[in-house]
């Protein structure tokens, strides 16, 4: 039970502990120990895929991290993952520019019978501040906002489809350099600032 | 149960990613059942083998956990399976409600309100709520993705019309978020209540049937009902014999060969956490105070 034996095992933990917990309370910034990757991977995205990848869920790169050759080698090292080109293919996708984030229905939705058969997107972001969007749902007490820029200028909208199509739909996971937040396609926007 | 230790939490890491991806499509689709490749566990299945994977998945070092069957710490099912955890985890366990971060049970909620650092870990038999009425797993699918649920609400009140109410007592269905249809595993319908807006995250394991379920934190978790035969919580009109309590769910247990009879909370730290604080037999009660 000794810490060396067990490291990378609690590491993983930790990770997927505070992405269960920014799931589960859509919008509340936790912080994760990151881990060391090749630019323009963050830290904390890289604690994330170390945790949850591997040979069973394809990865998706956007054009900013598929032009760093180390980044798909890294990943293959690390997590045995495969790369796919089909942004509907994979299991996580990774935004590095978040401005050019594809719109949501490029990605893989689920099923009516299969919602849970979609893509998790995680996008980096440069701060969790901005023009906020409050929001309402499962999770949240009462409502709770969220900001996290640069976003793209339609992104509530594109938010708003991705709820209309619930449970379809995909997830989202912000990353700053040691920071992640969440929202769930449950969430709902009640007001824009 | 004596396998040598090569697994923070027995299962391999692999396993455990496989899980983990589960709980957090779980998590963004409440009520929705997630498949997942359930392993096979050193226990039958009857001893909760969904729930104890589920835990192995989210457990870490710094948990404290508690493990509760029907209520009670000491059942062999709970005490083996805290076992478990302490050999292959090294985690720390207690019995006590409020001092535990992850707590695994079997058939209740615990009376004690669950905070927003808790997860509550479910062991689930039966996962699908429809099944009774469909055993076909592809028309379950279908039905839930069509929110097709009117022949459960025609189940429901074919009770009404043969008993007067409905009978359903334990896994009385729920509907989570104003959407899927869930079955909240064999806990008496008096605890239905508490799965709504409840602070903590909880999550359902179902070894056998391979699935995984979840209810976020705050999340509108409404018991199935009719305007004109509105949801019942059920509990014996009695009060605890033992710490006098008058909310808690109640065990009727025999107390001698002559079959007499007492009730007594289901929920053993919450009786016994009661006792501690000075509430007692009615009888005591109903005394004096002493320096009245
Ligand atoms: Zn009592």
């Amino acid at each position: 039970m000794s810490a060396p034996a067990f490291g990378m095992a609690f590491a993983s933990q930790a990770a997927f502990r505070a992405l269960m917990e920014c799931l589960s309370r859509p919008g509340e910034i936790r912080t994760l120990e990151g881990v060391g990757a090749p630019p323009p991977m963050a830290p904390a995205t890289a604690a994330l895929v170390r945790s949850l990848a591997d040979y069973e869920s394809p990865i998706w790169l956007d054009p900013a991290f598929a032009a760093a050759p180390a980044i798909a080698e890294w990943i293959k090292f690390h997590t045995g993952a495969p790369i796919v080109a089909a942004p509907d293919k994979a299991a996580f996708a990774l935004v590095a520019d978040s401005l050019a984030m594809p719109t949501f229905l490029k990605f893989a939705q689920g099923s009516e019978e299969y919602p849970d058969r979609s893509t998790t997107i995680i996008v980096q972001v440069e701060r969790f501040a901005g023009p906020a969007l409050t929001l309402q749902g499962p999770g949240i007490e009462t409502t709770r906002d969220f900001a996290a820029a640069p976003l793209p200028a339609d992104f509530a909208q594109r938010l708003r489809d991705n709820r209309e199509m619930f449970p379809r739909g995909v997830d989202l996971v912000f990353v700053t350099g040691q920071a992640i937040a969440a929202l769930p396609r449950s969430v709902r926007i009640v007001e824009e600032r | 149960m004596t396998a040598p230790v090569y697994n923070f939490a027995y299962l391999d890491e692999q396993t455990k990613r496989m899980i983990r991806r589960a709980i957090l499509k779980a998590i963004a689709i409440p009520g929705y059942q997630v498949p997942f490749a359930s392993r096979e566990m050193p226990m039958p299945y009857g001893w909760g083998t969904g729930g104890v994977q589920v835990t192995a998945a989210i457990l870490g070092p710094q948990d404290v956990l508690k493990v509760i069957d029907q209520g009670s710490d000491d059942t062999t099912n709970a005490v083996s399976i805290r076992k478990f955890f302490t050999r292959t985890a090294g985690v720390r366990t207690t019995t006590a409600t409020l001092e535990a971060t992850v707590i695994q049970t079997r058939h209740r909620v615990p009376e004690a309100a669950l905070s927003a650092d808790q997860v509550l870990v479910y062991q689930v038999p039966i996962p699908e709520p429809l099944r009774f009425l469909e055993p076909r797993e592809t028309e379950t699918r279908r039905m839930h993705a069509l929110s097709e649920y009117g022949l459960m609400h025609v189940k429901l009140y074919e009770d009404i019309a043969r008993h007067g109410h409905i009978a359903t007592a334990y896994a009385y269905p729920v509907q989570v978020a104003s959407r899927y249809v869930m079955d909240p595993s064999p806990i008496p319908k008096f605890d239905n209540p508490k799965l709504s807006n409840c602070p903590a995250l909880q999550l359902f394991g179902a070894g056998r049937e391979k699935r995984i379920y979840a209810i976020p934190p705050y999340t509108r978790v409404t018991s199935l009902d009719f305007d004109d035969h509105p949801f019942e919580p059920y509990r014996h009109d009695a009060s605890c014999e033992l710490c006098a309590a008058t909310d808690s769910y109640l065990d009727e247990v025999i107390t001698d060969d002559q079959g007499n009879r007492m009730f007594v909370c289901s929920d053993t730290d919450y009786c016994e956490h009661r006792r501690a604080l000075g509430h007692g037999p009615i009888a005591a009660t109903q005394k004096e105070p002493a320096d009245g």
